[in-house]
């Protein structure tokens, strides 16, 4: 039984965990949930390199990666869900090989990091939630199917250290057509809900921002909601001492949605002109925390830069893998994805490069296929949180044969010319 | 491997030496005497008429840590403008107001600097903050945890726990984020900010805790001074930018009753309120009493013109002047209950009355503190200006002409309000050399870095003299590190990584129960892995930990 271990199953990073190893499996036995019983529960299969679907050894397949990299006029090192060690192995081997990068996720985080870059936002932390909360409105999400111990561990906790009796907070969930019973405070009170279309949602988080503003809203309902319950909720923010916002990008699949974040935290911001107030993004699935920090401390920019010409550089939009991978600009895909098989590399047909969990269930065989040990399980690791502040040690939990992605990436580095 | 580097001018203000000719010897890294003639020299650099000092230490820099990155990421457009290329040696980056880690390490040692710190490692922050760092190449690094606004010190002093307690636990947190010195930010304030509090002077109560930032100053410049921790207490003010915050900033440091403390960027607290526009210099006032009291060292944060940004755990004060940025873009953070973060772009313009006068008021400060041991050259990199700035900065110090010729170009109503014209002091080498070197290492708590002396870590770089200070300090002949030949003529000619230097002051382990059950009862992760260990900091090789001696823990307080 291993106690307090760290699970990279959802961007909460719940250091909490006991394990138990014995008989050659992994099973959590204290403080799992529906996602980190799946992560730790996939058994370790045996699985060896092949290039071409024909068995290789691992030297032959690194050789033929670096082959491949070295043909290419622009390669493309994509999914890259790996923690902080793996992701220092790309960008190294993307600086060298003069290749292009992208996260896996990065359709939905772009809208995040785009706000950023253009305006920036007022944020908070996880335990700061978890000790200040006393509105939290969560914006088109039910938070719980991506991060399921949220409300457990950031809500619905019995002790704060100021004196907040917790199950007061109040819930509020604006848009779409979700679950909302993690809302549900511990004495039976139920969330307020305003349902709406995700598609409304610009709409609707737009009026709620003027009426922020103190600005006059002539209709009277808003994408089916009333503008009376919006002017309601404005002033229960305005009221609040310390108020959550919350959205997760991912869920926000519509066009040109960093404009609705913008209006998430630019309300944020100016709620602050007089309370206090804070957004709170949800992400961090599959290592893309880990990918932005580190891209950005070695080449000063997040996903979606290039090294194609020496130096690095950076544009939201032309080096997107969908983009890339549609133009027919890149001609060589690297796809990386070691925390689980589920995100294989996306059908194209330019020679794909796919190193990741032994289990990648794969769309169709690849020129290479180099399985990997998996962070956190196999071994050791450091992965950032959701809050993009607190990075966790992920620990190594059971023996394997399997190379490390940094390893293997390393091996690839040393072969091209 | 013998190294003898000869004949050249030697400024080792730790042994006095001011431009004495002589030979340095470096065998296996560091510095050693003269050895006998029998023994065989490996290489010979002939440095007849240079000048030779240790490597420079840069003792505040913003290098590694969230806001950082933060920093970084919000700036696309200022990266374009410098993109670095990789060579045969050097990777790839960006420079400029906040630039990449591989680009920080080049350009530090390509100016001849071999070490910076970094001084604000939030502790719930520290690994993130050590892995930039070990991303960042051939400079020494190391940092200061951050302490002040964190629930548990505050929770602490409100329950008037003894100093012995605080003591165990500053220490305890040096450990954890492998810490070389403690700062304080804004002492209690980042946590008032959370209570909705927009202010906080030296004598204002935290609304929650009760706490006033002049009782966390004073608990805290004596834990580190009872631990032994060679850098006294690190502080960032309250009230940092405000017309005023003169009085604030004397009456810091009267306030930690004669321990021993520095005050950081101490520009951006050095403001009165006089003239039409109510903002004025409050730099004589300040160097006057920096020059009174023996226990106090201060470095500048000097601003120049331009574009940069500001990256400050201090989120009260980001926030109160985030209005003043540009472009107009900013992030403010609550961090963890711990400490917070705000980061703000800002041009800096010799036209804008206030930018000149404070542009002039660090001047001030560095030509009116008469003792170059107590006051350190920064510009708090990146919030007054970038790190790249310092040749220029250097020129203004050393070269009272080139100064008056700037000053005679900035806001005429700034002229008026300043004295800086009047005043005829220009640094020596030698005074450079102590407030970049031997002052440094000595502030900082470097033992065996900052001087030549043998047995010194062989951190070495050469100059060619030139009455143009800035193209001096801007392009070295030779940077050694480690004994290392790492630049020549102002290009890195090998990369190596450095040495994390960090203190480990005894505690009392027993302390570690309550944290854990402290951690368990209100955070977000367990106390063990807020510890950054060795591990994490020299993981694939990237140098390695160098412990510091703390002077033992002194006598338990009664």
């Amino acid at each position: 039984m291993i106690e307090n271990v760290t699970c990279p199953a959802c961007g909460l990073l719940c250091d909490d965990l006991s394990i138990d190893t014995a008989n050659d499996k992994l099973s959590v036995v204290k403080h799992g949930c529906h996602k980190s019983v799946a992560f730790f529960g996939r058994s370790a299969l045996p699985a060896s390199p092949r290039i071409d679907g024909k068995p290789a050894t691992l030297a032959q397949a690194t050789a033929r990666c670096s082959e491949i990299l070295q043909q290419a006029n622009m390669a493309l090192l994509g999914g890259l869900a790996t923690e902080v060690q793996g992701m220092r192995a790309v960008m190294s081997l993307a600086d060298k090989a003069g290749a292009t990068l992208d996260h896996m996720n990065s359709n939905n985080f772009m809208r995040n990091v785009q706000v950023v870059q253009n305006s920036g936002w007022q944020t908070t932390t996880l335990t700061e939630v978890r000790n200040r909360v006393d509105l939290l409105l969560i914006v088109g999400t039910d938070i719980v199917s991506g991060f399921p111990r949220f409300f457990e561990r950031q809500i619905w906790n019995k002790e704060s250290m100021f004196g907040q009796d917790t199950s007061t907070r109040e819930i509020v969930y604006l848009g779409g057509k979700l679950d909302t019973s993690a809302g549900i405070a511990p004495d039976g009170r139920k969330p307020d809900v305003l349902p709406c279309a995700m598609a409304q949602l610009p709409e609707v988080i737009a009026v709620l921002r003027a009426l922020v503003l103190g600005k006059h809203i002539v209709a009277h309902e808003i994408a089916g909601i009333a503008v009376a319950d919006l002017e309601k909720l404005a002033a229960r923010l305005k009221a609040a001492k310390y108020s959550v916002v919350t959205w997760a990008a991912a869920a926000l699949d519509f066009r040109h949605a960093e404009l609705t974040v913008q209006n998430i935290v630019e309300l944020v911001k100016t709620l602050n002109n007089t309370t206090r107030s804070s957004g709170l993004p949800l992400g961090g699935m599959d290592g893309e925390m880990d990918a932005n920090q580190v891209a950005t401390w070695i080449s000063g920019y997040p996903m979606r830069s290039s090294y194609a010409r020496s130096y690095p550089e950076h544009d939201a939009y032309h080096l997107s893998t969908d983009a890339l991978l549609q133009s027919g600009e890149a001609d060589a895909l690297l796809w990386v994805s070691t925390y689980n098989p589920d995100a294989p590399p996306p059908m194209t047909q330019i020679p794909t490069i796919a190193i990741g969990h032994p289990q990648m269930k794969l769309q169709r065989e690849p020129e290479v296929f180099i399985p990997v040990s998996v962070p956190g399980i196999d071994h050791r690791g450091i992965a950032f949180r959701m809050d993009n502040v607190v990075s966790l040690p992920l620990f190594q939990l059971r023996q394997t044969t399997l190379p490390s992605l940094s390893e293997v990436l390393g091996e690839i580095e040393s072969k091209l010319t | 491997m013998m190294i003898k580097l000869t004949g050249g001018r030697v400024y080792d203000p730790a042994h006095g030496i001011d431009g004495k000719v002589m030979d340095i010897y470096v065998r296996d890294g560091r510095i050693v005497a003269k050895p006998k003639d029998s023994e065989r020299i490996d290489q010979e650099y002939n440095v007849a008429g240079k000048v030779v000092m240790a490597g420079a230490i840069d003792m505040h820099t913003h290098i590694g840590g969230g806001k950082v990155n933060i920093a970084r990421m919000m700036l696309p457009e200022d990266h374009r403008g410098d993109p670095v290329g990789h060579s045969e040696l050097c990777r790839a980056g960006c420079g400029h107001a906040a630039p990449s880690t591989l680009t920080t390490g080049y350009r530090y040692a390509e100016m001849g600097y071999t070490a910076g710190f970094e001084p604000a490692v939030l502790p719930m922050n520290a690994r993130q903050a050590h892995l930039e760092m070990g991303d960042v190449p051939i400079i020494d690094k190391g940092g200061y945890a951050m302490l002040g606004s964190d629930d548990m010190l505050l929770r602490m002093l409100a329950a008037k726990k003894d100093q012995n307690a605080i003591n165990d636990y500053v220490a305890w947190t040096m450990h954890a984020s492998q810490a070389m010195g403690i700062k304080v930010v804004n002492p209690g304030g980042i946590s008032a900010f959370k209570f909705n509090q927009r202010m906080l002077d030296l004598d204002e109560n935290n609304s929650y805790y009760q706490i006033t930032p002049r009782e966390v100053l004073k608990v805290l410049a004596r834990a580190v001074y009872e631990l032994g921790v060679p850098h006294p207490l690190h502080v960032h003010g309250n009230n940092l930018g405000v017309p005023g915050n003169v009085e604030t900033t004397l009456n810091t440091m009267l306030g930690v009753e004669g321990y021993p403390v520095h005050l950081t960027h101490i520009q951006f607290h050095s403001y009165g309120t006089e003239g039409d526009r109510k903002f004025s210099s409050g730099a004589a006032r300040i160097a006057e009493a920096i020059n009174q009291r023996k226990n106090v060292s201060a470095d500048v944060g000097q601003i120049l013109f331009g574009q940069t940004v500001t990256a400050s755990g201090d989120n009260m004060a980001q926030f109160r002047n985030h209005n003043a940025g540009s472009p107009k873009k900013w992030v403010v953070m609550d961090i963890e209950c711990d400490a917070g973060c705000g980061v703000v772009p800002f041009k800096y313009k010799d036209k804008n009355f206030v930018n000149a006068l404070q542009w002039a008021i660090g001047l001030e400060i560095f030509l009116l503190v008469e003792d170059p041991w107590r006051i350190f050259l920064t510009t708090d990199h990146p919030n007054g200006a970038p790190f790249t700035s310092y040749p220029h900065l250097i020129r203004l110090l050393m070269d009272k002409s080139f100064r008056k010729e700037m000053f005679s170009r900035i806001s005429p109503d700034a002229q008026a309000m300043s004295t800086l014209g009047s005043i005829e002091r220009e640094y020596t080498l030698y005074e450079i050399a102590i407030m970049t070197r031997a002052g440094a290492a000595k502030l900082v708590g470097l033992h065996d870095r900052g001087h030549l002396g043998a047995g010194a870590a062989a951190d070495i770089t050469v100059y060619t003299d030139d009455a143009d200070r800035e193209k001096m300090f801007t392009k070295p002949d030779y940077v050694f590190k480690d004994g290392q030949l790492v630049v020549k003529d102002g290009s890195v000619v090998k990369v190596t990584w450095g040495t994390t230097h960090v203190v480990k002051p005894e505690f009392d382990r027993g302390i570690e129960k309550d944290i854990a059950k402290y951690f368990d009862a209100y955070h977000t992760v367990k106390m063990e892995h807020v510890k950054v260990t060795d591990q994490h900091i020299a993981d694939d090789g990237r140098g390695h930990v160098q412990v510091h001696e703390c002077q033992g823990r002194r006598e338990k307080s009664a």
